[in-house]
């Protein structure tokens, strides 16, 4: 007498809204993994050249890599809530690490991964394709888009705060969007997302 | 993870704090950091002169001494915190349209904004914040135990991620001056990383599940006490904004973002 | 002794007809199997790689069910105590290989207290037991240490604290030593030593160094990949009659060490020197102070035609200075250089070596093979460095092929590096260190405890390759904890300890110095 202990492959794991303890731990180590490299990546940069403090349009066209997290969180765990979760877990783990933000990091990266969130509930969590995940990737960006210019750009006349913001918007749309989309699929060809809906890719 | 970059002279708690009353932030609740830390960063945001700004950088910065926080802490964080004043000095000098002034009142505002946060973090530990939240904010708990789960892991992942790097190398892939290369080579690296994240994650998802995580409501071995300094403190931040605001309105200096 | 028997009388484990099979997989791990386990018995529970046994204690753990993050489907009855085997209660507690993944917390006694708090227990006695745990355990340090600074046997004893605190009738540990080195693992043995003479919980053991937990049980149960128990008695018993089959199959049986064909090690001239070198272990996240200096004064050579090995406990910089001497990683300071043939391709110090030049001549194993693995199929794995080296695609692909029917990859040629078993990957990601030399190996091979988690079947031929390759003139570097490799295959020892290298061994080569 067979039992299965899941549904078989096919069908969606257990309800969308049951979260298991993998679905929210996976999803804060994916925010606190890629936070990692990015933070150690962007202070490399930094350290080697002042690009990014003094070139915002340098820092504008990178901006799309803090997004990533949320974008990447949604689409791998596909449940409600995972895209602010790993959102979250990549602040937190900033935060950790010392930033001159402090716990204000987490307010940004609640907003950036409510966002994206967002954008996965227009689609009613159903639809984790390349379009969808460029969408949520802008819609992450809209957030530090309107706030770089409210709290570090405030003298800047208009048309180069909006500059500014649809650079990040692109930006977002392209490294966190495309690139979280193809980062999925990658991840699931290598089998590394067995437990979750997303390993069909 | 040990919080030591941002909390060395946290007290455990139970045992005595050093020097009472110049560390009397470390035992002010975090929860009752962060809403001060926010409400003050957001209220400052209307604002875009810099004597608001100006007057809540001056007295948070004067709670400095009292915070507890270690001197070499205070060192490590001054950098990234100077280099964005600086920064953004820089950049409204250059590309904005107030000249010289306006940018150094936007040095300033900007560093009031960030300044109360960068006090809470660096006085709080994570695991009373994540126990702060969940005990007094009324955060879903799973999620923030889940967090601080994947924080202490970070170390590992830096570890392979070193590891990592390292193997790219034996297999003779190196960027040299190549831009492109370099982006292929990490995202290599990113994946790999991740692949092995994904499974560390699960491998500790499955401890939990054994210690039975989420089988019922869990009870709290540490307490997050909130007392009459914690309320003092939420009030205080308004009140400070209040303040601010008034003081940059009696010298005519009010700026408002719209109008 | 106020911890006797607080972990209550152990639980009664039955099994009948049951079977697993994780999702997305054509076979069964286990089919069939038959046990009973009756309160209080200690059991070692043997079989050769890939036989289940892990997925049998997660069953018992209660972690397959749907909310578990195992997914698959079962068949036939598993009951703990008479009912359905379920983590709710906190009645069975498991301990994993990899105590990292294990510890949840950043403090030491929160983390002991972490399971009590899913459980629900009150705070007041929360603290208590936490200390009741740490004492049971012998942890050396108090409630608030850093759960990062402790060593690899500290951790898994903290881990043990934890599972220890939740009272559990049924014990179930999967490889406690695996990650540690020998001092830890005989920690953790002797923990498990002293728990077992005052618990009267029910234990389930599933371990390779089978010779050094034999004393701790009464019984053994032994399974084959897709079937049942196939054997199953005290531990004497089961060795005399199937200890021959056992070993064959791959599984590690006391007296029956694998013999690998070996021999003598022609020796050859320096090929790489480290000359005074210091070295530092990598800076540990978040602290901004430099990690301080772990060995100092190091000279070291390696030669043509010898296998050198690096021992020592964890943490004492044989990793470090491992990947100095291939040219992975620059020393704090002193230099590592080539001599020798090495030295004609290029004198500069390895670390200075353009990739691509040091993939020729040095390849480097790492202990986790997936972290050296940059392509989407085996086959593009292993034509990835010659293509790299300038072949073309008919060489390239001729070499590739001729390292997959050499490793026997070929029947997986075109399948993702990362599906492929523990055993395959290990074999894959040695072949990719040997497809990167001209002659289809590199002048040097470095390898990070390469026998690690191995069966017997796969050791024996991983130790009888490294000998071929010594034979061929090649140097070859370990860094292991296992004595039987180093018996069977090292001609220098050097013991890496307190700051300094130290030769411990040398057999008989053709250059002595």
């Amino acid at each position: 007498m067979t039992s299965p202990a899941a549904p078989r492959p096919g069908h969606d794991r257990t309800t969308p809204l049951h979260w298991r303890t993998v679905d929210i731990v996976v999803s804060a180590v994916i925010g606190v993994a890629v936070g990692l490299v990015f933070w150690l990546w962007s202070a490399l940069w930094s350290a080697t050249t002042g690009l990014f403090a003094f070139f915002p349009p340098a820092q504008a066209v990178l901006y799309g890599m803090w997004l990533v997290p949320g974008v990447l969180g949604g689409l791998v765990i596909r449940k409600p809530g995972a895209a602010l979760l790993t959102s979250l877990a990549a602040a937190s783990l900033e935060m950790l690490l010392g930033t001159g933000w402090g716990v204000s990091v987490l307010v940004s990266g609640a907003l950036q991964g409510l966002l994206s969130e967002l954008t996965f509930l227009a689609f009613r969590y159903r639809h984790w394709g390349m379009g969808v995940a460029v969408l949520a990737g802008v819609a992450g960006g809209i957030s530090p888009a309107i706030r770089d210019n409210l709290t570090s750009h405030i003298t800047w006349p208009l048309s180069h705060q909006v500059t500014y913001g649809v650079i990040v918007l692109i930006s977002a749309g392209v490294i966190a969007g495309a690139g979280s989309r193809l980062l999925t699929t990658r991840l699931a060809a290598a089998g590394a997302l067995a437990p979750f809906p997303s390993a069909r890719g | 993870m040990n919080s030591a970059p941002l909390t060395e002279t946290a007290p455990p708690p139970g045992r005595s704090r050093p020097g009472g009353v110049r560390s009397w932030l470390l035992g002010v609740n975090p929860a009752a950091k962060l809403i001060t830390a926010v409400v003050l960063s957001l209220g400052l945001i209307p604002a875009v002169d810099p004597v608001t700004g100006g007057v809540v950088l001056a007295v948070t910065a004067a709670v400095v001494p009292f915070s507890g926080i270690g001197r070499s802490t205070l060192l490590v964080l001054s950098v990234p915190f100077l280099l964005m004043g600086v920064s953004t000095g820089v950049v409204n000098l250059l590309y904005g349209q107030e000249g010289a002034w306006g940018a150094f009142g936007a040095a300033v505002r900007l560093l009031a904004i960030a300044l109360p946060g960068l006090l809470a973090a660096a006085s709080s530990d994570p695991t009373d914040l994540a126990d702060a939240l969940v005990q007094r904010l009324r955060v879903p708990e799973r999620p923030a135990m889940g967090v601080l789960a994947a924080l202490r892991l970070a170390p590992l992942l830096a570890d392979q991620w070193r590891t990592v790097t390292l193997a790219r190398r034996a297999r003779g892939l190196e960027a040299g001056r190549n831009p492109l290369a370099a982006l292929s080579i990490f995202l290599g690296k990113l994946f790999a990383l991740l692949v092995r994240a994904i499974r560390t994650g699960t491998l500790l998802a499955t401890a939990m599940d054994a210690r039975a995580f989420g089988t019922g409501p869990r009870s709290h071995a540490r307490v997050s006490r909130w007392r009459t300094a914690d309320t003092l403190l939420v009030v205080a931040g308004p009140l400070l904004l209040g303040a601010a605001y008034a003081v940059s309105a009696h010298l005519g200096t009010l700026r408002l973002l719209f109008g | 002794m106020r911890t006797a028997n607080h972990d209550g009388a152990g639980a009664r484990v039955e099994l009948s007809g049951w079977g697993w099979r994780h999702a997305g997989r054509a076979e069964y791990a286990l089919r069939g199997v038959d046990l009973v386990i009756e309160p209080g018995e200690r059991v070692l529970l043997l079989g050769s790689s890939g036989a289940g046994k892990s997925t049998l204690l997660h069953a018992l753990a209660g972690l397959t069910g749907p909310d578990g993050a195992l997914t698959g489907e079962e068949e036939g009855r598993l009951l703990v105590d008479g009912q359905p085997a379920n983590r709710r209660r906190g009645a069975v507690g498991l301990v994993a290989q990899d105590p990292e993944s294990q510890l949840v917390m950043a403090r030491a006694g929160d983390d002991v207290a972490f399971g009590l708090e899913n459980l629900g227990v009150p705070r007041e006695r929360i603290w208590a037991r936490v200390d009741e745990a740490l004492a049971r355990v012998g942890f050396p340090h108090g409630r608030h240490h850093p759960t990062a600074a402790l060593s690899g046997g500290e951790k898994q004893r903290l881990v043990i604290a934890g599972v220890l605190a939740m009272r559990p009738r049924l014990l179930l540990l999967d490889e406690p030593t695996a990650n540690l080195d020998p001092a830890g693992a005989r920690l953790v043995r002797g923990v498990l030593a002293r728990l077992l003479a005052d618990t009267g919980a029910t234990l389930v053991l599933v371990e390779h160094r089978v010779a050094d937990v034999v004393d701790l049980v009464d019984r053994v149960v032994v399974v084959e990949p897709g079937g049942g128990v196939v054997a199953d008695g005290a531990p004497r018993t089961v060795f005399a009659d199937h200890g021959r089959t056992l070993a064959e199959r791959g599984v590690w049986v006391p007296g029956v060490d694998p013999a690998p064909r070996t021999g003598r090690a022609p020796g050859g001239p320096a090929l790489v020197e480290a000359v005074r070198c210091a070295l530092r272990a990598p800076a540990p996240l978040g602290r901004r102070r430099r990690a301080a200096t772990v060995l100092r004064d190091v000279d070291v050579t390696v030669e043509a035609g010898s296998a050198t090995a690096l021992t020592g406990a964890n943490g004492a910089g044989k990793s470090t200075l491992l990947t100095a001497l291939a040219g992975l990683a620059k020393p704090a300071a002193g230099q590592v250089l080539p001599r020798g043939p090495l030295a004609d391709a290029d004198p500069r110090p390895l670390v200075r070596w353009p990739a691509r030049r040091l993939a020729r001549h040095v390849g480097t194993v790492f202990q986790h093979a997936e972290d050296q693995f940059v392509t989407a199929t085996v086959r593009d794995e292993l034509r990835f460095a010659p293509l790299r080296a300038g072949a073309d695609e008919a060489e390239a692909a001729a070499r590739a092929d001729e390292l997959l029917d050499r490793m026997r990859l070929a029947h997986l040629a075109d399948k993702h590096p990362y599906t492929l078993s523990g055993g395959e990957k290990r074999r894959l990601s040695v072949a990719t260190a040997l497809s990167s030399g001209p002659r289809h190996a590199p002048d040097v091979l470095v390898l990070d405890e390469p026998t690690f988690g191995q069966d017997t079947r796969t050791w024996v031929e991983l130790v009888e390759l490294l000998d071929g390759l010594r034979a061929q003139g090649r140097a070859i570097v370990l860094a292991t904890h296992d004595p039987l490799l180093l018996h069977h295959l090292a001609d220098v020892e050097l013991r890496v300890a307190d700051g300094a290298v130290t030769e411990v061994l040398r057999t008989g080569t053709e250059n002595t110095r």
